[in-house]
């Protein structure tokens, strides 16, 4: 398994934020998810402008195996979906934190990144 | 992992080759080495080499052996003749499914079969009830085979290399005792549950790691992967046939399941006759149909199936096809609703046009 990005912060349920300088944030699921499910065949993502609550369903990402529903890690709003991962769903098998991110968000609140797990805190899950 | 799971006589080797073990019908087999599509499409393209010593085997001996056969399976067993095998199904008296079977004629009084993992302790029980005052003898001989499929076009190119035998000369069904890498008293056939074509081959298990190690070794050129349970299931439904407790069980009958085929109402008695027969005879409240779906989601087990607003059905089994690159699956559908038409399932709320399939998608 690959080393976990430093700068990114994590959730229990294998979601992945990264905050931008503008103050929004990227969103996508782990290396460690991924490969617990296998090939991914589908991920059906929200509309720009959708609303979340935190430890909201945002997501459904599909694979071969089983339908896995995508956690929110955040409240916000919905700024930007991936449109790749359309035609190329099994980007999240091969660039889990990069050509797969999923969502750009507009978080209601700043703060709340912060109180996501640090890499170290998230390996220690794995 | 549980500790009640049964290994096969592979397990060493599923390891030792990256597999990630998973529970099925009480064993830990290997759902996946390299990726389910990867492997699907090596099996459609080149081959692969799946475990399936967790499948069961008994064997029927005796001089009433294929009367006996006859009297409690739906197809014909006098009527084999000895080299060749036959698909059946073993019914209940209500026309319930016990399992599917496949059935080896070694010899005019001996037979081998073969039996879903899940069910091999209750087929045996099974038998054995029936037997009565008929001159026959049911062997359990599960733990002293092994089993392998090598599926694909190249698999007999790939299986020549290692046995003597001339594979063209067995046809489609047909089976021969010889010796694979070595290892004597093999059943080298030519049956598979992929759609693509291959051999299932029994052997002893303590030999099946070295018959497993010599086919791969034969099969890296030709691009064999090894292939899981993962893989099994997306090339099994591509192909339509029916997996036990999904699209056959002991509510869904033959007759229901589309195998009417099996049942072969020209022998004057057999168990379940009765009810199949009225079935087939048209009082059939419902029937397992082949779909897919012009979407990106995956109908699953459960799934239920509309007609307008009421649900007439549920999907039995569900899997991305990777070679029409949609997801299909089989259903169980109230007769009413089928003559009608316009049907959808509900998938996460996402109300998705049920194409029905009258063939399957790869022959």
């Amino acid at each position: 398994m690959s080393s976990l990005p430093s700068d990114l912060r994590y959730t229990k349920d294998h979601e992945w934020l990264r905050l931008e300088n503008d103050g929004t944030a990227t969103i996508g699921i782990t290396d460690h998810a991924q490969a617990a499910l296998g090939d991914v065949t589908f991920v059906d993502l929200p509309k720009v402008g959708a609303t979340f609550a935190e430890h909201a369903v945002f997501g459904t990402v599909e694979s071969v195996k089983a339908a896995s529903d995508l956690y929110c890690p955040v409240a916000g709003t919905i700024i930007g979906v991936n449109a790749e991962l359309n035609g190329s769903p099994d980007l999240v098998n091969r660039e889990p934190y990069t050509g797969a991110w999923m969502i750009r968000i507009k978080l209601d609140n700043a703060a709340a990144a912060q109180a996501l797990l640090t890499a170290d805190q998230y390996k220690q899950l794995l | 992992m549980s500790e009640n799971l049964s290994r096969t006589p592979l397990y060493a080797f599923h390891v030792a080759n990256g597999a990630r073990m998973v529970p099925f019908a009480g064993w830990e087999m290997p759902v996946q080495y390299t990726g389910i599509l990867e492997e699907h499409l090596a099996v459609r393209r080149t081959a692969g080499l799946f475990d399936v010593s967790h499948m069961g085997e008994c064997r029927v001996t005796g001089k009433d052996a294929a009367v006996f056969l006859d009297r409690v399976m739906t197809n014909t067993m006098a009527t084999i003749p000895v080299g060749m095998a036959r698909y059946t199904i073993l019914c209940q008296p209500d026309g319930g499914c016990v399992d599917d079977l496949i059935v080896y004629r070694l010899g005019p009084e001996e037979f081998l079969i073969c039996l879903n993992a899940s069910n091999a302790p209750k087929d045996i029980a099974w038998l054995r009830a029936q037997v009565g005052s008929s001159q026959v003898k049911i062997a359990d001989e599960c733990a002293q085979w092994g089993q392998l499929a090598l599926q694909g076009p190249a698999a007999e190119a790939i299986l020549a290399s290692l046995t003597s035998v001339k594979l063209d000369s067995i046809k489609r069904f047909a089976f021969v005792v010889t010796t694979v890498a070595n290892v004597s008293d093999c059943i080298i056939s030519r049956t598979g549950y992929t759609g693509s074509p291959g051999f299932e081959i029994y052997l002893p298990a303590a030999s099946a790691t070295k018959v497993a190690e010599a086919i791969l070794a034969a099969g890296k050129p030709h691009g064999l992967l090894l292939t899981g349970l993962g893989a099994r299931d997306s090339l099994r439904l591509e192909a339509g046939y029916p997996l036990y407790g999904h699209e056959i069980s002991e509510v869904i009958s033959p007759i229901q399941a589309g195998l009417g085929w099996t049942v072969k109402f020209s022998k004057p008695e057999f168990i379940g006759r009765e009810a199949l027969k009225k079935q087939a005879d048209g009082a059939l409240s419902s029937s397992v149909v082949l779909f897919s779906l012009a979407d990106r989601r995956i109908a699953r087990q459960g799934t239920p199936v509309f007609a307008g607003d009421a649900k007439v059905g549920e999907v039995l089994s569900g899997t991305h096809s990777p070679l029409l690159n949609k997801p299909i699956g089989t259903a169980l559908i109230s007769s009413d609703a089928l003559a009608k038409g316009n049907l959808t399932v509900d998938i996460r709320g996402n109300r998705i046009p049920l194409e029905i399939s009258a063939e399957p998608f790869v022959k």
